[in-house]
């Protein structure tokens, strides 16, 4: 199963329509989508409105793939429970985020060589099909917690007070 | 050391949890803009607060009677937040009332703060930023909600 998640801020029918049309040319695939104040409505994928985080985290456990926004709880959660992610940041451009931070941190987490990232739909496409079908694995593992040193900077300054 | 930890729901609440081993000798108390995330918290206090971003003027100042009256109840020693508009106002309220105040500013803001992190610049206590290239002067980096 394929679980798409657009974050709880803004439509985002880009990427709906994308996953609906992976379903429709590739029915033997799953696609479970969160999409909280969708405007497009996918006839061939299922999908969730808002769900409590228990929901959310049984949804994401079950997924072969996430994909989603470049939104950093999805990144996290994701490399933090191995799961293999293609993110797809929201663009000013098509009215879908009021600034381009997401496409910064996309870059930023691509670099980094941490996640999959696709610029446009066609991209999304095309590494959504290869690593859903090759089994690719997590680009990067994450521990359940901060770094020891920004833990212990923090933790420091709360005591000496 | 009472420690009062606030982050809206999504990244920022994700960030937040990640620092939990930071208050291992603290009593911990969480806020939220959503109450189905006190079910992340289990065994926390847990404080539900309406929802608002710098786009709509009505929902913040209902945010911001919401963040006062909690905290004067909770009375914490430390504010801690990952953001984003209602930890600005912990911050910014927790200030006014004598508590220390920390705020972290969310890994995705890659190229400069976030501009609710450059508000609290000048109410918190301690600023990090999580990119080594964005500290400067009282901005500090000492590593990433991620390892």
């Amino acid at each position: 199963m394929i679980f798409v998640t657009i974050g709880t801020q803004e439509p985002f029918d880009r990427l709906i329509k994308a996953m609906d049309e992976i379903a429709e040319s590739f029915p033997e695939v799953e696609i479970i989508a969160q999409i909280a104040k969708s405007n497009y409505h996918p006839s061939n994928i299922k999908t969730l409105d808002f769900m409590t985080p228990i929901e959310f985290n049984e949804h994401f456990s079950k997924a072969k793939l996430i994909v989603s926004h470049a939104g950093m709880g999805t990144i996290i959660s994701a490399l933090q429970q191995e799961k293999p992610i293609v993110v797809i940041p929201r663009l000013t451009k098509f009215k879908e985020h009021r600034n381009e931070h997401q496409l910064a941190t996309a870059k930023k987490f691509d670099e980094l060589n941490y996640i999959h990232v696709a610029y446009d739909i066609t991209e999304l496409k095309k590494i959504v099909l290869s690593t859903y079908y090759h089994n690719l694995k997590p680009l990067y593992k994450l521990g359940p917690y901060a770094a020891d040193s920004l833990i212990s900077s923090i933790g420091t300054y709360i005591t000496s007070l | 050391m009472k420690v009062l930890a606030i982050a809206s729901i999504g990244g920022h609440w994700v960030q937040l949890l990640r620092l939990k081993p930071a208050f291992k000798d603290s009593e911990l108390v969480f806020m939220s803009t959503k109450q189905s995330f006190a079910d992340t918290v289990k065994g926390f206090e847990f404080h539900c607060i309406p929802d608002s971003n710098r786009w709509n003027k009505f929902d913040l100042i209902k945010t911001f009677v919401s963040v006062y009256r909690k905290i004067k109840v909770i009375k914490p020693d430390v504010i801690i937040t990952t953001g984003a508009a209602p930890g600005l106002m912990g911050v910014i309220i927790g200030r006014l009332m004598g508590c220390k105040t920390i705020w972290v500013d969310s890994i995705a803001n890659v190229q400069k703060l976030s501009l609710s992190g450059r508000i609290a610049i000048r109410f918190a206590n301690k600023i990090y930023t999580q990119w080594p290239d964005l500290a400067s002067g009282k901005i500090i980096y000492n590593g990433k909600v991620i390892s």
